[in-house]
C-alpha cells in the first residue's frame, strides 16, 4: 500500500444557500480544492451525498458532476452511507490512491437539503424504514432515544448536552465558513425548543446546504501539489445493527468504536496521541457516546467533557474546533469531507482563530443513522 | 407506502410474528433470515405477547408530515418479556409520562395513512399498562 | 345448545363531556343532560377506528373463548363507519387475529343495526352446523354533524362476540328480526355526516321496530318482562332505551346495568352489544337477557341469551365494559376532539 497524502482543500460556507443548486455546491468546492493544489486533472472522484434523489429529485451524480467540473470522461461515481456518505467518499479515494490505481483523486461530499424537501422524512429514510421510520420516529427521536439510554445507565444530565453545544457554537463563531457564527448560553440551549424530548433545538445540528472535497495522491508526489501536504495514517470503517432496537446499550456506539479502532490500528496510535477532533455531533448527545467509543475519554464519562472544558480549544483533546455540525452546519454527504478538511486545516497551521498549537495528529469521526455506520480517518503532518 | 411493501410486513405488524434462533436463542423482531448474535439460520416462528417494558423513550415534538397531527407524541424502545425489543409509539397517554421501565400493553391501531386516498397502515403501539 | 362462548368490548380513552359542546354551539349543558342523559362520550384517537376497536374487542373475546382462532369459520364486522369504503374490515383483522385463511369473511352495514346481525348471521352459521364457531362484531367511530344533536352522542366502541356449540357462556334461547323501509336517517355515498328525520326518528322508526321486535320475542318464547334479569335496548341516547323499557314492563333495575349510553354514549353499531358486554360482565348463571338492537333505515334484532355455569369462569380473562369506561379516561377541549374527529380542514 501506498501512503496518500491530502494536498488540496476546498468547501464552500455552509449554510441555508438559496442562490446554489446542488451542482453549483459541488463545483464551488471542487474547483476551490484543486486550485489550492495548482491541480489541472483528476484521475478519479467519489462523491459523497445521502439523498439528492429525495431532496432535489437528482440521482447518478457521479457524471453529473464530472461534467460540471469539466471532467467528463473520468471514472466517478456517488458514495452513500446516509450521513457518513463523505467519509465513506474519503475512504474510498484514499483506498484507490493507496492501492496504486489512481494518482490524483478527488473526494468530495455535497447535500442540498434547503430546497422544499420533507427533510425529516428524507432523514428518516436513514432510519431501518420498516422497523422504525414506519412509526413515526424521527432522527432527532432516535438520538433523543440514545439520549435517554445514557442519562439513565450514566447519570448524564440535559447540563451536560447543552455544555456540548454552548462549546461547538463557541467554535463555530471563530469559523468563517460556519452556518450559526454565534456563541449560545447554556440557558439558550436549556430554554430552546423540544425537537424530540429531552433534545431541544440547540441540541440539533441544522439542516444545511453545501460542499467540500479535498484532493488525495499519493504522498511521494505530494510537493508537486502543495509544500504542506497532510497524510492519512488511518482509515476505518464499521457497520452496526442498523435498528436502535437491536442494540443491547442504545447507547455506546459500536459502529465508532469499530471503526475507531480500525483506524488506531492503522495509525499505529492510541488515542492520547491524537491532537485534535471531529466527530460527528449531529446532536449534542451524539458528541457524548463518540469521545466514549473513539475512547478519548472513559466509558460513561463523555458527559463531562465539554463542561470540564477538556474539549474545548485550549483543553486537553480540543473537539468540533470547526463548531462541529452543531455550529458549522451539517450538508449530510459534505460533512465528513469537511471534517477531514477541518484536520487538514489544524495542522497545516490554518485554522487562525481556532487553532490549536502544535497540532499534528487530528482525528475526524464521520457518523450514518443512528450509529449504523462510521467512518474513522486519522491524519498526520508531514 | 405502495401496498406489495406493507403487505408484506403483514405477519409482523398484524401479528407480532418474530423468531427464535435455534442455536442461540436470539429472538428476532422483525424475523430474519441470519441469526445477527450467531449467524444461524434455523429459526422458529413465535408469537410475541402484548405486553412489554420501555427500555429507552423519546417525545417526537417536530414530526414527519405524515405524523403532523399526531405530535407530540411518544416513542419507545419496548423489549417485551421474550426478550424481542420493538420500536412503538406510546400513546393514550400523556407522552412525557413515557420512560425507561414503563410497563406498557401492546394495541392494535393505525399507525399511518398513505395520502388522502391511499391505503391505511396498520400495527400496534404501546399504552401504558394499568 | 348454541350460544356466546367468548365476548369482549373496546371503548377508546379519549372523552369530551356533553357540557363541552354545548358550551361550542351556545347550548345549554342541563338540556342535554336532563333532556337526553347524556354526561359524556367516548372519542377515537386519531389511531382508532373500527378496525382497530373491532381487533381489541375479539382479542379480548378470544381470550374469554380460549379457542384456537383457527377454529373460526366465519367472521362478520357490523358498522356504519368501516374505513374503507371499498375493502372490507375483517380482512384486516382476521390476519391480526390469526383466524383463516379458511374464514368466511363479510363486513355489514345497516346504520345501528349492523352489530346484531353480524351477530345474527354468526349464530345462525353456528346453529346450522355449517361452521364450528363464527365471531360477530359490532363497532363504530359514529359520525355526528358539528352542531347537530348527534354531535351528543356519536361515540367510538364497539363489542364482539364469539359464537359456538360447546361450552358456552351464554345460550342463544331464541332470536327475532323486525324490519321495514323507513328513512329516519341516512347517510348518501360520499357525504362526510348522517342526516336524519328529527322527531321522525322517534315513534315511527325507534320504537315501533324496538317494541314490535322485542313483544314478538316475547311472544315466541313466552316469556315476561319480569322471567328477566337484564335488558338492553338501542341506545341513540339516554332517554329512548329507557322508555322503550318501561313501555315494555320493565324496571330500571333490569336496564340499568346495560344502559351504558350516558358515559359511553351512542356506539351506533356498537351499541346494544356494548350494553350486552356490560350485562355479561355481571350476569349469574341462569339469568336471562334481553337484548333489541335498532338500526335506522329500518330495523330491530332480538335475542333472549341465558347464561351459564361457563360465564363467570371465562370472565375474568379480559377487562370488563365498566373497567373502560371508569378507569384511565382523557377529557378532550371541543378543540382537540375537532382535530380528533378530524373535522378541522387542513393541508394535505
Amino acid at each position: 500500500m501506498r501512503e496518500v497524502a491530502i494536498v488540496g482543500a476546498g468547501m464552500t460556507r455552509f449554510g441555508e444557500i438559496w442562490q446554489s443548486s446542488l451542482r453549483d455546491l459541488f463545483v464551488e468546492a471542487a474547483t476551490e480544492a484543486m486550485r489550492n493544489a495548482s491541480a489541472d486533472h483528476l484521475d478519479a472522484m467519489y462523491v459523497g451525498n445521502m439523498s439528492g434523489g429525495q431532496f432535489v429529485g437528482q440521482e447518478h451524480l457521479g457524471p453529473l458532476m464530472a461534467d460540471h467540473l469539466g471532467m467528463a470522461g473520468i471514472p466517478a461515481a456517488r458514495v452513500e452511507s446516509a450521513c457518513a456518505s463523505g467519509g465513506v467518499a474519503l475512504r474510498l479515494a484514499f483506498m484507490e490512491v493507496a492501492s496504486g490505481m489512481s494518482d490524483l483523486v478527488l473526494a468530495a461530499g455535497v447535500e442540498k437539503m434547503n430546497d422544499g424537501a420533507d427533510v425529516t422524512a428524507v432523514l428518516a429514510s436513514a432510519a431501518d424504514q420498516e422497523a422504525e421510520a414506519y412509526h413515526g420516529i424521527t432522527f432527532p427521536g432516535l438520538y433523543a432515544m440514545i439520549a435517554r439510554a445514557h442519562m439513565e445507565a450514566y447519570g448524564t444530565t440535559e447540563e451536560d448536552m447543552a455544555a456540548v453545544s454552548v462549546k461547538n457554537h463557541r467554535h463555530g463563531a471563530l469559523n468563517p465558513k460556519a452556518q450559526f457564527r454565534r456563541e449560545v448560553t447554556l440557558e439558550e440551549v436549556m430554554n430552546s425548543s423540544l425537537v424530540a424530548a429531552p433534545l431541544r433545538l440547540l441540541h440539533c445540528s441544522p439542516v444545511s446546504d453545501g460542499a467540500a472535497a479535498v484532493l488525495l495522491c499519493p504522498l511521494e508526489r505530494a510537493k508537486e501539489f502543495t509544500d504542506r501536504p497532510v497524510k492519512i495514517i488511518g482509515s476505518g470503517l464499521a457497520t452496526g445493527s442498523m435498528a436502535l432496537a437491536d442494540r443491547n446499550e442504545p447507547a455506546f456506539l459500536d459502529s465508532v468504536s469499530l471503526s475507531a479502532g480500525r483506524a488506531y490500528k492503522m495509525a499505529g496510535i492510541k488515542p492520547s496521541d491524537i491532537d485534535v477532533v471531529e466527530v460527528h455531533d449531529c446532536f449534542s448527545i451524539a458528541e457524548i457516546c463518540c469521545l466514549e467509543a473513539l475512547c478519548l475519554v472513559e466509558r460513561g464519562k463523555g458527559g463531562e467533557a465539554a463542561r470540564s472544558g477538556l474539549t474545548a480549544l485550549g483543553g486537553k483533546v480540543p473537539v468540533n474546533t470547526s463548531g462541529g455540525l452543531k455550529s458549522k452546519g451539517h450538508p449530510v454527504g459534505a460533512t465528513g469531507v469537511a471534517q477531514a478538511i477541518e484536520i487538514f486545516e489544524q495542522l497545516r497551521g490554518e485554522s487562525g482563530d481556532r487553532q490549536v498549537a502544535d497540532a499534528s495528529i487530528g482525528l475526524a469521526q464521520n457518523m450514518g443513522g443512528s450509529g449504523a455506520s462510521s467512518a474513522v480517518h486519522i491524519f498526520q503532518r508531514v | 407506502m405502495p401496498s406489495p411493501r406493507y403487505w408484506r410486513e403483514i405477519p409482523s405488524r398484524y401479528r407480532l410474528e418474530a423468531s427464535r434462533c435455534c442455536g442461540c436463542g436470539k429472538v428476532a423482531y422483525p424475523a430474519r433470515k441470519v441469526c445477527p448474535a450467531c449467524g444461524a439460520d434455523d429459526w422458529k416462528q413465535i408469537q410475541l405477547s402484548r405486553h412489554g417494558r420501555v427500555v429507552t423513550s423519546t417525545v417526537i415534538h417536530v414530526p414527519p408530515d405524515d405524523f403532523l397531527m399526531e405530535a407530540p407524541y411518544a416513542v419507545a424502545v419496548v423489549e417485551t418479556s421474550e426478550g424481542a425489543r420493538l420500536m412503538v409509539q406510546v400513546v393514550d397517554c400523556e407522552p412525557a409520562e413515557v420512560v425507561p421501565g414503563t410497563e406498557v400493553n401492546l394495541e392494535f391501531r393505525l399507525i399511518r395513512r398513505e395520502g388522502h386516498g391511499g391505503i391505511l397502515c396498520y400495527g400496534y403501539k404501546g399504552v401504558p399498562a394499568g | 345448545m348454541s350460544g356466546i362462548v367468548g365476548y369482549g368490548a373496546f371503548v377508546p380513552r379519549n372523552r369530551i363531556k356533553s357540557e363541552e359542546i354545548a358550551r361550542q354551539w351556545g347550548k345549554d349543558p342541563e338540556t342535554i343532560r336532563r333532556g337526553l342523559l347524556l354526561e359524556e362520550k367516548s372519542v377515537p384517537g386519531i389511531d382508532e377506528d373500527t378496525i382497530t376497536i373491532s381487533v381489541a374487542a375479539a382479542q379480548a373475546a378470544l381470550e374469554r373463548a380460549g379457542i384456537d382462532p383457527k377454529r373460526i369459520g366465519a367472521v362478520y364486522i357490523g358498522s356504519e363507519s368501516h374505513p374503507y369504503a371499498v375493502k372490507p374490515s375483517g380482512t384486516i383483522l382476521v390476519d391480526v387475529l390469526g383466524i383463516g385463511p379458511e374464514v368466511h369473511v363479510a363486513d355489514f352495514e345497516f346504520a345501528c343495526k349492523a352489530g346484531t346481525e353480524a351477530m345474527f348471521v354468526a349464530f345462525g352459521l353456528v346453529e346450522s352446523g355449517r361452521v364450528e364457531y363464527a365471531l360477530g362484531i359490532g363497532a363504530d367511530t359514529s359520525q355526528g354533524a358539528p352542531n347537530d344533536a348527534l354531535e351528543f352522542s356519536a361515540s367510538a366502541g364497539g363489542a364482539a362476540f364469539i359464537f359456538g356449540r360447546k361450552n358456552v357462556l351464554a345460550e342463544v334461547v331464541e332470536t327475532y328480526s323486525y324490519t321495514s323501509d323507513t328513512p329516519d336517517f341516512w347517510r348518501r355515498e360520499g357525504e362526510f355526516y348522517p342526516r336524519h328525520g328529527g322527531r321522525f326518528t322517534g315513534e315511527p322508526a325507534y320504537f315501533k321496530h324496538v317494541l314490535s321486535a322485542s313483544r314478538a320475542i316475547l311472544d315466541k318464547t313466552g316469556l315476561k318482562p319480569k322471567d328477566f334479569r337484564f335488558a338492553v335496548f338501542h341506545m341513540p341516547n339516554g332517554k329512548f332505551p329507557l322508555s322503550a323499557g318501561k313501555t315494555l314492563g320493565f324496571s330500571k333495575e333490569q336496564l340499568e346495568t346495560g344502559w351504558v349510553v350516558p358515559t359511553m354514549g351512542n356506539t351506533y353499531s356498537g351499541s346494544s352489544p356494548t350494553g350486552l358486554a356490560a350485562i355479561l360482565d355481571v350476569a349469574d348463571p341462569d339469568d336471562l337477557i334481553l337484548i333489541t338492537s335498532f338500526g335506522s333505515g329500518a330495523g330491530s334484532d332480538s335475542f333472549v341469551l341465558k347464561a351459564t355455569e361457563e360465564l363467570p369462569r371465562r370472565r375474568p380473562r379480559a377487562p370488563t365494559v365498566r373497567s373502560m369506561l371508569e378507569g384511565r379516561r382523557r377529557y378532550l377541549t371541543y378543540g382537540e376532539y375537532s382535530k380528533y374527529r378530524e373535522k378541522i380542514i387542513v393541508n394535505q
